[in-house]
């Protein structure tokens, strides 16, 4: 606890740095994500493409990316930019398949009701699609910040600041506590996160905790976005998927 | 008034779900199009407003081509009604009913006071207004469905099965509403269903349909009853089964009208 106490200043700082490098790039992903996602979910031929594209980046490993990015956009080594433009990449990677299914899972019915109501094809999208995609949308951003906020720490590999140094100078000097801080602070960090994503779902989306429709395609998204990517993970075991009416998907 | 000459439809697949169809429907009546699943119903009522766009042929409203006009402002000036409401479930039960008056540039205070004046229309009761469409039944939710379509003041209310999937008595109940409010308001409503005794209450004309859209039999509910000018009609309309053969017997001097099993169903006024 010592040790602790005695860098309460160094863990706040890096806490800092680590949430400046987490932020942009979970923002930016979204925003990447909005119109690419929309045209895999507009033109059946562009679907499979953009969605096996966006996955195979999120396979790319960090570490090299991070080395690599630096030549690729003409930035010095120890540059934060790398670290967020490749953070990006991989909220984008995550984010497009969210968007698209979010997209797709707006009820036919309701949209051609906008439509007959007299929505244009722009207004429809801004104020009927994408407000009812929101509820599968945050899901699949809080998948994205988490996956975010831990690989953060990857940049102080190549010397960006961030919480990743306590692993790295707590290995290498052995001090457990220096460690066990700098892991407590990440997983702080992802949960305060989550939190504010929840807590900005319940002010921006407030029918969708009325209708169950939208909570049954939030749940089944957030099982895809566990399982699809990142080595299909058992997302099965989760009690709430396993729910009975999904029976038969 | 509303005209289709020689309109057609067909799909990219090659499907024609409406074949050269030449139909007049009169304005400030209701008009309803009956036939089986996949007579092109609902084609035919979408292309009123564009949501289905037409192959070939002539739509006019009130003498004027619907292709002249931008189809966006063309939907916004036709009330639309569909199954299922398709009410907009992330606003609520008001915002619904104003989503046409407020796109059409009228002010929100003013549409919500205009919107809470439907509700009563169509008997519902104001305290719903702040309420998400799941927070209804169906019926209300069809109900939320015929103001949201009323909203805009439209001439011609285009109505696809609206009351398809409700139950029985909250069927009865919405169609008495409709026969009300188009009483008060008159307006030109093109009305779909597949079922003949929604078709005979509701329709001043009544439009048989069979398959590709072409017309079987057209006529008031009365000339249809009277005269079915084929087996079609005569079996969709249940004539041949004496669905709708009644007959008169004498009881205690009184006229008693009987169906077909001899089961009175009511007394004849002289
Ligand atoms: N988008 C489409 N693409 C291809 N074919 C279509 C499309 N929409 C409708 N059809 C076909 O056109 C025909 C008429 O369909 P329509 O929906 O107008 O029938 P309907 O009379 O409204 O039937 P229902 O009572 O089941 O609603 C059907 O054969 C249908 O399969
Ligand atoms: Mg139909």
């Amino acid at each position: 606890m010592n040790w602790v106490v005695n860098n309460l200043g160094l863990i706040w700082s890096l806490t800092l740095d680590h949430v400046a490098l987490a932020v942009p790039p979970i923002i930016l992903g979204f925003l990447i994500s909005i119109p690419i996602g929309w045209v895999a979910n507009r033109f059946h031929a562009s679907r499979g493409v953009l969605l096996t594209i966006s996955g195979l980046l999120y396979t790319v490993p960090s570490l090299p990316l991070f080395i690599a990015l630096p030549a690729i956009l003409g930035t010095g080594i120890l540059d934060p930019i790398n670290v967020v433009v490749g953070l990006t990449i991989y909220a984008v990677a995550l984010m497009v398949r969210s968007v698209a299914d979010a997209l797709a899972a707006v009820d036919a019915g309701v949209r051609q009701a906008a439509t007959a109501m007299g929505y244009s094809a722009w207004q429809r999208f801004w104020r009927v699609e994408f407000p009812l995609a929101g509820p599968v949308l945050l899901a699949g951003l809080r998948v994205v910040s988490v996956s975010t906020v831990s690989l953060v720490s990857i940049g102080s590999v190549v010397g960006v600041s961030s919480l990743g140094y306590l692993f790295l100078n707590g290995l290498q000097r052995n001090i457990i506590e220096e460690v066990a801080s700098g892991i407590v602070a990440t997983l702080v960090i992802a949960v305060v996160f989550d939190l504010l994503l929840v807590l900005a779902g319940r002010v921006l989306l407030p029918w969708a905790k009325a209708d169950p429709t939208a909570r049954r395609a939030r749940r089944k998204t957030v099982e895809t976005a566990i399982a699809g990517p990142s080595a299909g993970g058992s997302a099965v075991d989760d009690p709430a998927v396993s729910d009975p009416s999904m029976a038969g998907r | 008034m509303i005209e289709f000459r020689t309109v057609t439809k067909k799909f990219p697949d090659g499907t024609v779900a409406v074949d050269e169809l030449s139909l007049v429907i009169p304005a400030r009546q209701t008009t309803v199009l009956v036939g089986s699943s996949g007579s092109g119903k609902t084609t035919i009522l979408r292309m009123i407003n564009r949501m289905v766009e037409k192959t070939s042929g002539d739509i006019e409203i009130d003498g004027e081509d619907i292709y002249a006009l931008n189809p966006v402002k063309l939907r916004r000036s036709i009330g639309y009604v569909m199954q299922n409401s398709g009410l907009l479930p992330h606003r609520k039960v008001i915002d619904n009913v104003t989503t046409v008056p407020v796109l059409n540039g009228v002010k929100k205070a003013q549409a919500r006071e205009a919107a809470l004046t439907l509700l009563d229309t169509v008997g519902l009761d104001r305290s719903l207004a702040e309420r998400y469409p799941s927070q209804l039944s169906g019926g209300q939710q069809q109900r939320v469905g015929v103001a949201r379509g009323l909203a805009a003041d439209p001439n011609i209310l285009l109505m696809d099965e609206p009351f398809g999937a409700v139950d029985p008595i909250v069927r009865s109940e919405l169609q008495q509403e409709l026969i009300r409010i188009q009483r008060d308001l008159g307006k030109t409503i093109v009305f779909v269903t597949h079922d003949i005794d929604e078709a005979f209450l509701l329709g001043d004309q009544v439009v048989l349909l069979e398959k590709g859209g072409r017309i079987a039999q057209q006529g008031t509910p009365a000339e249809i009853l009277s005269r079915p000018t084929s087996d079609f009609v005569a079996t969709f309309i249940g004539a041949d089964r004496g669905r709708r053969a009644l007959r008169v017997e004498v009881v205690n001097g009184r006229n008693v009208v009987v169906d077909e099993d001899g089961r009175p169903t009511g007394v004849l006024q002289s």
